[in-house]
């Protein structure tokens, strides 16, 4: 369970926002400039709020009344970025072995991992090959499974179709809602497709005007 | 005249190429007649740089490269600048990464002057910044007696080399490394921190790999305007043979005592380092776009 309680001053408005994440995807809909992003950055920690709280499980990860502000790499929290920010000096394998190298996980331990990875998202023939050659549904699959390769124990997912084209779009948004629904930790699949909710119904926030309400 | 450059009709005495005839030139010739006009234009600067440069290879002898490196000034001379230039890079690299970082990152009360401070001794002319180093440092400068109370004299040693190679060459760098941090995706730094690495290994496994072209562009320039330098040098350091009389200043001191062909020999090699480093900042540039 994700918990946040956040205000944070945005150019135009503030963001203020409260709620809770069961384990399992949570659709974060709303106009774009509204906030969404936000509320990822505040929640991995890349950016601190005025005043909030967040906890996850049992950990507080920020707290301004106690002072309390775990720095994102001791979050745990893993992000998709809308567009993937895949690491371009890197080939695919290095980049879904970067979460392992950071938590210095043994080399051959790191290497099962990253050729599980591989084979599940079937990329086992482009382990070595540049991320910049990838296509746009390449390149999604593998921040992905850099994302989950490091067990996070919440998972962000900023518009992950937008970067697609529309052709793409469709293939990779079942593919994605099947693999999402193995995740068993708070997952945040923040989206301005009106569809994102069919494709997994359950609770929702809609964020507007840096606003955030709980549907349902 | 809307294409193409006009002939001068004010001037009278050139009566045979009129309006008339300029209009009558078709479409084919008159990109023509400009394109021949910007193509001279160009050819002139160009041949103003390589001239003078090519001159001092047809007046170098052969047999002068023999003799002239034999002699213990130039190979001294050439010691010296090896030695001092890749030491103030040293320096520079250490000091002044952390620096073009924060003047890139951070936001602190005084950046703007800070900035414009770093940038300086691009400007300032190198004999002034020779004079400023012997006022801070020299023997009778503000910070001489402190160190001549321990036993070290700066002015006029290799350390004075040293230090106005720095205090000129080092900006070249900050600017240069700044310029590539500031090109740096910020969002895959986020992503690193995010899946773990804390901010140093972020700045060493991504920030500091995607900026190198740029760091190393801007390293080798710092280089070679530490080995050209010579104002500064020669006002703080002077022009001691084994001392501080590096390359430039040997250049220098061979042409004024009438010895042209060693000066002519230790310009070429200055030539040949300069040439080879702007094809490194070159090829760099090209793998950065390409």
């Amino acid at each position: 369970m994700l918990h946040f309680d956040l205000r944070y001053q945005l150019r135009e408005f503030p963001f203020v926002g409260s709620g809770d994440v069961p384990n399992g995807v949570t659709v974060v809909e709303g106009p774009s400039g509204a906030g969404k992003t936000t509320l990822l950055r505040l929640i991995a920690g890349i950016v601190r709020p005025q005043t909030g709280l967040i906890t996850l499980d049992a950990r507080t990860l920020t707290d301004t009344a106690a002072g309390t502000f775990v720095p994102p790499h001791q979050r745990n929290v893993a992000i998709l970025f809308q567009e993937y920010a895949l690491f371009p000096h890197l080939d695919v394998a290095a980049n879904i072995a970067y979460g392992l190298r950071a938590r210095k996980i043994p080399h051959e331990e790191r290497a099962a991992r990253v050729a599980r990875e591989l084979e599940r998202f079937d990329m086992e023939t482009l382990a070595h090959a540049r991320v910049t050659e990838l296509s746009g549904g390449q390149r999604q699959r593998v921040a992905l499974a850099r994302a989950l390769v490091v067990e996070p124990a919440a998972l962000l997912l900023d518009e992950p179709l937008a970067a697609l084209d529309v052709a793409t779009r469709k293939r990779v948004r079942s593919e994605l809602a099947a693999e999402l629904r193995q995740v068993n930790v708070p997952t945040l699949f923040v989206s301005h497709d009106p569809n994102a909710r069919e494709l997994f119904p359950g609770p929702a926030f809609h964020v507007e005007r840096g606003t955030v309400t709980q549907l349902q | 005249m809307r294409d193409g450059h006009p002939p001068n009709f004010a001037d009278s005495r050139v009566p045979a190429f009129d309006r008339v005839q300029w209009n009558r030139l078709n479409s084919r010739t008159k990109p023509a007649v400009m394109r021949m006009a910007v193509v001279l234009a160009a050819a002139i600067l160009v041949a103003f740089i390589v001239v003078p440069l090519a001159s001092l290879f047809f007046h170098l002898e052969p047999r002068d490269i023999v003799t002239a490196l034999q002699t213990t000034a130039a190979q001294q001379a050439l010691r010296l600048s090896i030695v001092t230039t890749f030491i103030s890079l040293a320096i520079t690299l250490l000091l002044g990464t952390p620096l073009a970082y924060i003047l890139d990152r951070a936001s602190f009360p005084g950046r703007a002057l800070v900035d414009a401070v770093v940038d300086l001794p691009i400007v300032v002319p190198p004999a002034v910044a020779g004079l400023a180093l012997l006022l801070a440092f020299g023997r009778n400068g503000t910070f001489g007696p402190l160190f001549g109370a321990l036993g070290i004299q700066l002015s006029f040693s290799t350390a004075a080399v040293v230090m106005a190679q720095t205090f000129v060459a080092s900006p070249f760098y900050v600017r240069g490394a700044r310029a590539g941090f500031a090109a740096v995706d910020r969002t895959l730094e986020a992503a690193s921190r995010t899946l773990g690495m804390g901010p140093l290994r972020t700045f060493a496994y991504i920030t500091v790999p995607l900026a190198a072209p740029a760091l190393v562009g801007a390293a080798v320039l710092c280089w070679a305007r530490a080995l050209g330098e010579f104002g500064a040098t020669i006002m703080f350091a002077g022009n001691l043979q084994g001392v501080s009389q590096t390359l430039p200043l040997a250049v220098y001191l061979n042409l004024e005592s009438g010895n042209l062909p060693v000066a002519i020999v230790l310009s070429v090699i200055l030539i040949l380092f300069s040439l080879l480093v702007v094809l490194c900042v070159h090829t760099a540039a090209a793998r950065r776009t390409g």
